[in-house]
């Protein structure tokens, strides 16, 4: 392939949407309240949205027969670049809340720097999703601070749920090989320039929301380079049924 | 009130309804008319709500990214008139905890159909297709009920239940024109499916209790038997076309009738899945119930925060 990073590139960005609304998706019909089943929904619709532009222009990279549901379905799990931190199960409400709200913050500072990128589809695509992103990331810092500054129970079920998702948060921020082949090219986002500001903005919302900002220093990656937790894999054989179980058809 | 002061109001009231006049919620009703429409609207709503499972099983193993957004979008507009749905039930002086506890205790109904299992992706098609088409047969006629918040509500899903029954048409008719893998699937969703549709549109008429009072209030304005003729007319062409089969097999077109004629219902499944012994009653229950109890935590919490954040408003304020 004549432009594999920029393939690669694309694929690290688009997985994170893949995987996380495939997570929402899960929630859809057992919600804590309809109104809330139709928000995680709704993410869940933007997300695969999302992922659908970024496989499309992939697949027109790649220039042969691959189609978008070839990239999204039909890879082995090593293949997959998503972080950690998104394919993390919906253990309970503040677990997909606290996964949701510390991506989103990310994803949201990621799409507006890819906006500036000189990858014309690339921009284009930031720029339609940043207004969605924007949206999420309202959402899960609302239930944050619901959940957080709520009832004695919510707190601690937040805070338990912030503790442990915490340690995928530090991956976000890593580069890969094609990752930095695509910021010298002027295409890609420099993550470590976003680290900064996330922690902060994390921290303050943490905070305003009664919780404590976990001190941990230890944090899990391996995400980028195709190095997931087992939980990626019972993901992937539900996302990949039918096309494993029906191979070269058409739906 | 004396009995003939509620005499002289019922009289004013039926008056009303036969002009086509919509009653609101302020407006004076009979009881009897707000326990009907109660009961109705909430198992209506209470039909969306649970109708999201069968299809949500389905979601995380959409077979392409496409039927994945669409089944999402599908599932999110249940959800919406799920909601729209109860509110306009609220309206009617009962609120929505009343209303889920009855779902959950199991005093109140909803529709039998989604007591049946999504096993293939075929079933996406075929719920679509047919469970959507025969709620739309059912629905259309309500969009000019008496009930001014009801016959909104209904304008607005009818809409998208047409959409729907389009939807689901499309992935069967790409199934019937695929490999005969596929098609086989379709018309095995189709023999699962085909005689619960039927059966959606309830009872035959001597067996209709509701019917003559509903008639009155155009809560109906078919009975169930013209209106499951009327699905029956409008599909089998539909089946026709894409090289599915009907499985009936007394199905015959009547020239007479200009109808299809139809082979027995088997009301005795009917009514064991509407008395809670269906394949899936428990479950569907279960995940109601489950969403609900795990729930609480989280609206509690809502509550609370809500309560704190006007509690420091208060305070800013003085
Ligand atoms: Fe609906
Ligand atoms: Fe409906
Ligand atoms: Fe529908």
């Amino acid at each position: 392939m004549k432009n594999e990073n920029l393939y690669n590139y694309i694929l690290g960005i688009a997985d994170n949407s893949l995987i996380l609304g495939q997570r929402m998706g899960e929630l859809c019909g057992h919600g804590p309240s309809l109104e809330t089943d139709i928000a995680c929904t709704n993410i869940s619709l933007d997300l695969f949205g999302q992922v659908r532009s970024y496989f499309q222009y992939a697949a027109k990279i790649a220039g042969d027969k691959r189609t978008e549901d070839d990239i999204a379905m039909l890879r082995k799990e090593r293949e997959y670049k998503n972080v950690l931190l998104v394919e993390q199960p919906n253990t309970n409400f503040a677990y997909s809340i606290g996964r949701q709200f510390l991506f989103d913050v990310y994803h949201l500072a990621f799409l507006t720097e890819l906006q500036k990128s000189s990858d014309l589809t690339l921009s284009a695509i930031a720029n339609k999703c940043v207004k969605e992103v924007s949206y999420h990331e309202r959402f899960s810092s609302d239930w944050v601070k619901r959940l957080g500054d709520g009832t004695e129970e919510s707190n601690q079920k937040m805070q338990e749920a912030i503790n442990d998702l915490w340690t995928y948060t530090d991956e976000l921020f890593h580069q890969t090989p094609a990752d930095i082949a695509m910021v010298t090219e002027g295409v890609g986002v420099d993550v470590t320039k976003l680290k900064e500001k996330y922690y902060k903005q994390v921290s303050e919302l943490l905070q305003e929301a009664n919780l404590e900002v976990p001190e941990s220093k230890w944090f899990q990656k391996g995400g980028k380079e195709g190095i997931h937790t087992e939980h990626l894999g019972y993901l992937l054989s539900d996302l990949q049924y039918m096309q494993r179980t029906y191979p070269n058809m058409e739906w | 009130m004396s009995e003939e002061q509620i005499r002289s109001l019922e009289k004013q009231f039926d008056e009303r309804i036969a002009r086509d006049e919509k009653i609101e919620p302020k407006d004076w009703m009979p009881e009897k008319y707000r326990h009907t429409h109660i009961r109705q609207m909430s198992q209506h709503a209470h039909s969306e709500v649970v109708g999201m499972l069968p299809e949500g099983n389905w979601i995380t193993r959409a077979p392409s990214l496409r039927r994945k957004v669409a089944l999402l979008a599908k599932i999110q507009d249940e959800a919406g008139h799920g909601l729209y749905l109860y509110s306009a039930t609220e309206t009617l002086g009962v609120t929505r905890e009343e209303l889920y506890d009855q779902l959950h205790s199991g005093k109140a109904k909803y529709s039998s159909i989604f007591n049946y299992p999504t096993l293939t992706w075929a079933d996406m098609g075929a719920i679509g297709w047919l469970v959507d088409g025969a709620a739309i047969i059912n629905q259309v006629p309500l969009c000019n009920t008496s009930y001014g918040p009801y016959a909104r509500a209904m304008i607005r899903v009818c809409k998208e239940e047409s959409f729907h029954q389009r939807q689901g048409y499309e992935i069967m008719m790409k199934l019937a024109n695929g490999t005969p893998e596929q098609k086989d699937m379709a018309q095995d969703a189709l023999n699962r499916w085909w005689w619960p549709s039927l059966m959606m549109l309830g009872p035959t008429d001597d067996k209709s209790v509701h019917t003559e009072q509903s008639m009155k209030w155009k809560l109906k304005r078919k009975t169930n038997d013209e209106l499951r003729q009327q699905f029956i007319d409008q599909t089998v062409p539909q089946a026709d076309l894409i090289g599915l089969t009907i499985p009936d097999p007394d199905l015959k077109w009547n020239e007479e009738r200009q109808s299809y004629d139809f082979g027995a219902i088997n009301w005795d499944e009917f009514w064991q899945v509407v008395k809670g012994h269906g394949p899936c009653n428990k479950e569907r229950m279960k995940a109601r119930v489950n969403a609900w109890e795990e729930g609480e935590w989280v609206r509690d919490a809502a509550m609370a925060y809500a309560e704190k954040k006007q509690e420091r408003k208060q305070k800013q304020a003085v």
